[in-house]
């Protein structure tokens, strides 16, 4: 059985995230992590005529270089599984267009990175794929003209905000050896602690962190000592100290183990509020800035746990709270191994 | 107690808080400044091309809309809007850029279909109760002038 104890996934055969790529905007080239993106673009068009198709681009030379790293072609890949927080999911749709084969189309809201890892590694360890391709991608003005207001409006936002991450990742996971091997993966439920704020989705989804995280302690009877890190996507300077507190309850002090990947991709004077959200927030650092340091073998193992505010305007208007969710997703750097 | 128990209270323990006297602060000043701007703009009209005061408030809010549109255009004013809150939405710059910020983000979209039919989207809600509120006020109006 590859289910261990509730809700977690052990990947008995070796399942390896093969190659991974990252494409972002201007914000976030200059940001921290900035030189450690494939692709950087200064303006938030990124050479396109709209905004969908500046996303949409990032997608799909997040995806291409991907392959590019690789060697492969897109007619190698088995599966593609891909979304991104537009209604209908378009990125990710107009994007499998541009690649034909089999594809999949996710919607976790920010947790999608993971959770099309998640899903990649056991079709993957399964034998239902040889080779699986993954992606997610976010925009801040796409994002914001969907879930907010028009990108110019001069509202007043609270410091609770997230900052929309514009970028997108790919990742690859296959049977083939890599330095990177993804050993579990911790699926989400739906919680919802009753948070009405969709200008402060880090309380709302902090609870979902915690579920998932201490779900996997449990299942795998693991400890935070057991991981280099425990990275959360999204939960920016709000959620992060909650989730902290919540597993403290729970009896697991995280300490000095937790990073946040919206903590990470921003410097804190770059105005962007409590940090960075979005789908790509979570991809672009784990792909683009977690992998390198594990590469360097300054990290050998750790839980990335995407999270995802489920909600919409609509649900917003209508007086419904926000429910939120988060997959979690082990990577371990295979020694001595390229 | 425990933090998970009673989340949505202690969660706010958390929440960073909004700094209200800072924030009233900046928006009284903004506000003050467009408003002290209209004046003199208003008594610079009356001078200099003798119009009557009517007249010369109309064009205030002309220029005062002409303005902030542009500036919406050249992606100033939510910066502005983000420092001054309620001190540069509520005169009527704020209504300006209301309506510039929907056109200009769903001119994708086309003209017909993306700028005309969203460019009230934002400013849609203050122009109906606007109206209503006018015509209550009229009969009140009414009523008592009639009546006393």
């Amino acid at each position: 059985m590859k289910l261990v104890g509730k809700q977690t996934w052990i990947f008995e055969n070796e399942v390896y995230l093969q190659a991974a790529a990252t494409a972002v905007g201007p914000t976030e080239t200059e940001g921290p992590l900035g030189e450690q993106f494939d692709v950087t673009y200064q303006d938030l068009y990124c050479g396109e005529d709209t905004w969908e198709l500046a996303e949409r681009r990032l997608m799909k030379e997040a995806v291409q270089i991907c392959l590019t790293k690789a060697k492969l072609e897109i007619n190698d890949i088995d599966f593609f599984l891909a979304g991104d927080l537009l209604n209908q999911n378009v990125t990710a749709n107009y994007t499998a267009r541009d690649f034909p084969v089999p594809f999949l189309c996710m919607f976790g809201a920010c947790s999608t990175s993971m959770e099309t890892l998640a899903v990649a590694a056991a079709l993957v360890d399964g034998n239902f794929a040889r080779r699986v391709l993954t992606a997610t991608s976010s925009h801040n003005a796409t994002a914001e003209r969907q879930f907010r207001y028009p990108t110019e409006f001069g509202g007043q936002k609270p410091k609770s905000a997230t900052f929309t991450v514009t970028g997108a990742g790919a990742a690859l996971v296959s049977r083939e050896k890599s330095l990177f091997r993804i050993t579990a993966a911790t699926i989400g439920k739906v919680v919802d602690f009753g948070m009405y704020n969709p200008l402060d989705m880090g309380a709302a989804m902090a609870p979902a962190a915690a579920s998932t995280i201490r779900q996997h302690f449990q299942d795998l009877k693991t400890s935070p000592q057991d991981y280099d890190f425990i990275v959360t996507g999204d939960l920016s300077g709000v959620g992060s100290p909650i989730l902290r507190e919540l597993l403290r309850e729970e009896g697991y002090d995280l300490a000095d183990k937790h990073r946040d990947c919206g903590l990470l991709i921003y410097r804190t004077d770059q105005e962007v509020f409590a940090g960075g959200s979005g789908c790509a927030c979570c991809a672009v650092v784990t792909y683009g800035h977690l992998l390198k340091e594990m590469e360097k073998g300054n990290l050998r193992k750790i839980f990335v746990v995407a999270t995802g505010a489920l909600l919409s305007p609509t649900m917003m208007r209508q007086n419904e709270s926000i429910p939120a969710i988060a997959h979690g997703v082990v990577l371990e750097a295979v020694k001595g191994e390229k | 107690m425990k933090l998970r128990d009673h989340y949505q209270e202690a969660v706010k323990l958390f929440q960073p808080k909004p700094s209200y006297f800072f924030n009233s602060l900046k928006a009284f000043f903004v506000g003050g400044f467009i408003c002290a701007v209209g004046q003199a703009l208003q008594n610079l009209y009356i001078e200099i091309f003798t119009l009557h005061i009517s007249v010369a408030q109309q064009m205030v809010l002309g220029t005062f809309i002409l303005l902030a549109t542009l500036l919406t255009g050249m992606g100033v004013y939510d910066k502005i809007g983000q420092f001054a809150g309620a001190g540069s939405l509520i005169p009527i710059t704020g209504f300006a850029n209301s309506l510039a910020s929907a056109a200009i983000e769903h001119r994708s979209e086309g003209i017909v279909l993306g700028v005309a039919s969203n460019m009230f989207k934002v400013a849609g809600a203050v122009i109906v109760y606007s109206v209503v509120i006018a015509y209550i006020l009229g009969v009140i109006h009414y009523l008592f002038s009639t009546l006393f």
